[in-house]
């Protein structure tokens, strides 16, 4: 090879073939799919909490794309029906994750509507979920001699609450189970044929 | 369209438009004497491994070797010395993070109760951390830092503005002090390996190009007709980069499912299109330099060359098999993914070829023994990953540690290891000083090789129950996790050993900073060997 320029412009070429298979054409045909009908923006509580998924890095370990029934049984474990695009209209960025260290989360507030199952889950996983490896989140809590008014207090089993003292959930942690309980797509949606 | 459709025309119009680009590129193709391979040595060098100085090899040569030739290859060297030392200190200092950070987030996944006061130190930060630890700082240092070495070097040309690299160097190391600074606090913008905050990718932009232009303002300069194989993925490299980080991380642009094919589209063209050509390309240099001789095919490494910027850039819908975007573009991406394998027979033939009558140097050189560990880590890890796109693995291999235990394979066991041999090489051209422990040399190669060997082992085998355990619907998802638990501590075993190689070879580095003795003639074990270092 003896000419830079050509170098350069082949290599340049062969990346603008992949942007634009992998990047210009989903912009063109998915980036504003309509979301479907049944799904409700989130509320401001629940995009803080949104935040505090992405802060603590929830998406590494939890994906949020269950698959459809003929490729993987994610629907009989309870994880909801696959996903379409519209799903994630309001979703930015999208978490879809690459893990399954811990359960896909797509449907979590359809499995799991209690407040008290999630910030005692959230304070010490395996009081709820023996054998569990999802990281204690203690930080996101406050230990008290006692609750102050408006206070939400978190109930642990037995075995797991800290002895005299009383767990208070912080605004982050109540802020990140509003966000988890919001997590429902379990409206059918139309074009069924794509998704099972 | 059909899916049968977008299969073969995808695979039809990519083996023509690789035809073409090679026919377009071809050096003289069916010529015998591919000279071109043979611009890396000075004229009467072939046969002479780069051993020690220029001055040594001269003397070594009988007098033979062009000693202009060498006078320019001294030139280029003291051209570059500084901003080279300046980056690899920066690839050791990164180095070291991503371990630490790596390790503990590895333990953290068998004792989740252990530092979990501390939200920066909980897993999904550390890992965060160490990923960018990796990604932008020691990866692009040490392959940058080895770019600026080699290419003045091969275009035989001096380094133009070496004190802008340095600047830009010292702006992406600013901006990647800052990026994990917030990463820790909590500052993300949530997309895997994008995770650092768009105003912070500014500071990455301006510092990538101050390091970019010197390096292409000398390619302008070059005083070579013929550009080296090593040129082409590195020129290619640097021109790749900056537009996958551009594109990727423009505020705003990108939304909803096109969001997650670009991530990917990123994602995956940041390890095939940035550090696997710079690592190849450290391959294509200091292993025909090492042994002596030429590489064996000029034109297969052509076609190594073209198929990888052919085939790579649409490889990335892969990491989405199953996922809510549309099916054309990952049937196309696992097309792509299995015609990968073209250019890395091509490569693994010529790397074979190349050795082959000189295995013998491996016994003496622990640079060539990182450079063919790493060369051959590169076949592995992209055949294991052309098969993992297909659905029928995928199913199983998504969404476990089967793809971490891969994706360290490749960016650990080939890219990294390469990058170790290159320090090796370099750092005693740099800073005129011998290595001064060779035995340590050899303690940190069988450390990351055995460390890396465990890690790649146990994941591969627990990421592979995990996927079964999680496909059974029979058995319940706590199943899926219990079983990983004995490879999840093998892994931190694997990952202590890779951690405890990376100290050694830093107090070696300290070592050699601060008491290595000049290089002189015969003055250290290794080199007077033959073959060594």
């Amino acid at each position: 090879m003896h000419s830079e320029t050509r170098l350069i412009l082949g290599g340049l070429t062969t990346l603008a073939v992949a942007t634009a298979a992998l990047v210009v054409l989903p912009y063109v045909t998915v980036r504003d799919t309509p979301p479907v009908e049944g799904l409700k923006p989130y509320t401001s509580a629940e995009l803080r909490g949104r935040t505090q998924y992405i802060q603590h890095g929830c998406m590494y370990c939890h994906s949020q794309q269950p698959r459809a029934r003929a490729f993987a049984p994610d629907a009989k474990r309870a994880w909801g029906r696959a996903t379409v695009a519209g799903d994630y209209a309001y979703d930015d960025p999208p978490l879809l994750g690459t893990m399954r260290t811990g359960p896909d989360l797509m449907n979590i507030g359809v499995r799991q509507p209690s407040d008290q199952w999630h910030l005692g889950h959230l304070y010490q996983p395996r009081a709820y979920a023996p054998g569990s490896i999802m990281p204690a989140y203690p930080f996101l809590f406050e230990l008290r001699d006692q609750a102050e008014a408006g206070e939400t207090v978190v109930t642990l089993p037995p075995d797991f609450a800290p002895a005299g003292k009383v767990v208070v959930a912080r605004p982050e942690a109540l802020d990140l189970v509003s966000y988890l309980k919001s997590l429902d797509r379990s409206y059918p949606v139309a074009d069924a044929a794509n998704v099972n | 369209m059909n899916t049968l459709s977008i299969l073969m025309s995808a695979f039809v119009l990519s083996l023509v438009g690789l035809g073409f680009f090679i026919w377009s590129q071809r050096s003289r193709l069916l010529s015998r004497t591919a000279d071109g391979s043979e611009v890396i040595f000075a004229r009467g060098e072939i046969g002479h491994p780069e051993t020690s100085t220029p001055h040594r090899a001269l003397e070594g040569g009988g007098g033979t070797v062009d000693s202009q030739d060498l006078l320019d290859r001294a030139a280029a060297d003291a051209s570059t010395a500084p901003v080279v030392f300046f980056f690899y200190c920066c690839a050791f200092v990164w180095l070291l993070v991503a371990s630490a950070a790596g390790l503990t987030a590895s333990i953290k996944l068998h004792a989740p109760d252990w530092l979990v006061s501390e939200a920066w130190l909980s897993f999904g930060r550390i890992r965060t951390v160490h990923l960018n630890a990796v990604a932008y700082g020691w990866a692009p240092m040490a392959g940058l830092g080895t770019a600026l070495f080699i290419i003045p070097r091969l275009l035989k040309t001096e380094l133009v503005g070496a004190r802008y690299a340095v600047l830009g160097g010292a702006l992406w190391n600013a901006a990647l002090v800052a990026g994990l600074g917030s990463l820790a606090y909590g500052v993300s913008d949530g997309m895997e390996w994008l995770e650092i905050p768009w105003q912070i990718d500014i500071l990455f932009v301006a510092g990538g190009a101050f390091v970019g232009l010197p390096l292409i303002l000398t390619l302008l300069r070059r005083k070579v007709a013929h550009l080296y194989v090593s040129v082409w993925y590195m020129g290619c490299a640097l021109f790749w980069f900056p537009v996958l980080f551009f594109v990727a991380n423009i505020p705003g642009l990108h939304r909803g499912v096109e969001a997650a094919t670009m991530n990917w589209w990123f994602g995956h063209n940041v390890l095939g299109l940035f550090y696997t050509p710079l690592a190849l390309a450290s391959i294509y240099y200091f292993l025909p330099k090492l042994i002596g001789r030429p590489i064996q095919s000029y034109n297969l490494s052509l076609v190594g060359f073209w198929g990888l910027a052919f085939f790579y850039g649409q490889v990335g819908g892969h990491h989405l098999v199953g996922g809510p975007v549309p099916a054309w573009l990952v049937t196309l991406s696992i097309v792509q993914s299995m015609m990968m394998i073209l250019p890395v027979v091509a490569f693994t033939v010529n790397q074979h070829l190349t050795l082959k009558g000189h295995l013998a140097a491996l016994r003496h050189s622990p640079t060539l023994q990182f450079i063919c560990l790493g060369g051959l880590m590169y076949a592995a890890s992209s055949v294991q990953g052309s098969f993992e796109a297909l659905r029928s693995v995928n199913v199983i291999t998504h969404f476990t540690h089967y793809t971490v235990a891969h994706a360290h394979l490749g960016l650990y066991g080939f890219v990294t290891m390469v990058f170790f041999g290159a320090i090796y090489f370099v750092v005693p051209r740099v800073t005129g000083r011998d290595w001064p422990w060779p035995r340590l040399i050899s303690l940190h190669f069988w450390l990351a090789a055995t460390g890396i060997a465990i890690y790649f082992v146990s994941l591969t085998i627990g990421g592979w129950l995990q996927g079964s355990a999680m496909l059974d619907e029979s058995r319940g998802f706590m199943e899926s996790v219990r079983i990983t638990l004995p490879y999840l501590q093998g892994r931190s075993v694997g990952g202590a050993l890779m951690a405890l190689s990376h100290v050694v070879f830093a107090v070696h580095f300290v070592r050699l900073l601060i008491g290595g003795e000049r290089s002189t003639e015969q003055s250290s074990a290794y080199l007077s060997a033959p073959g060594a270092i």
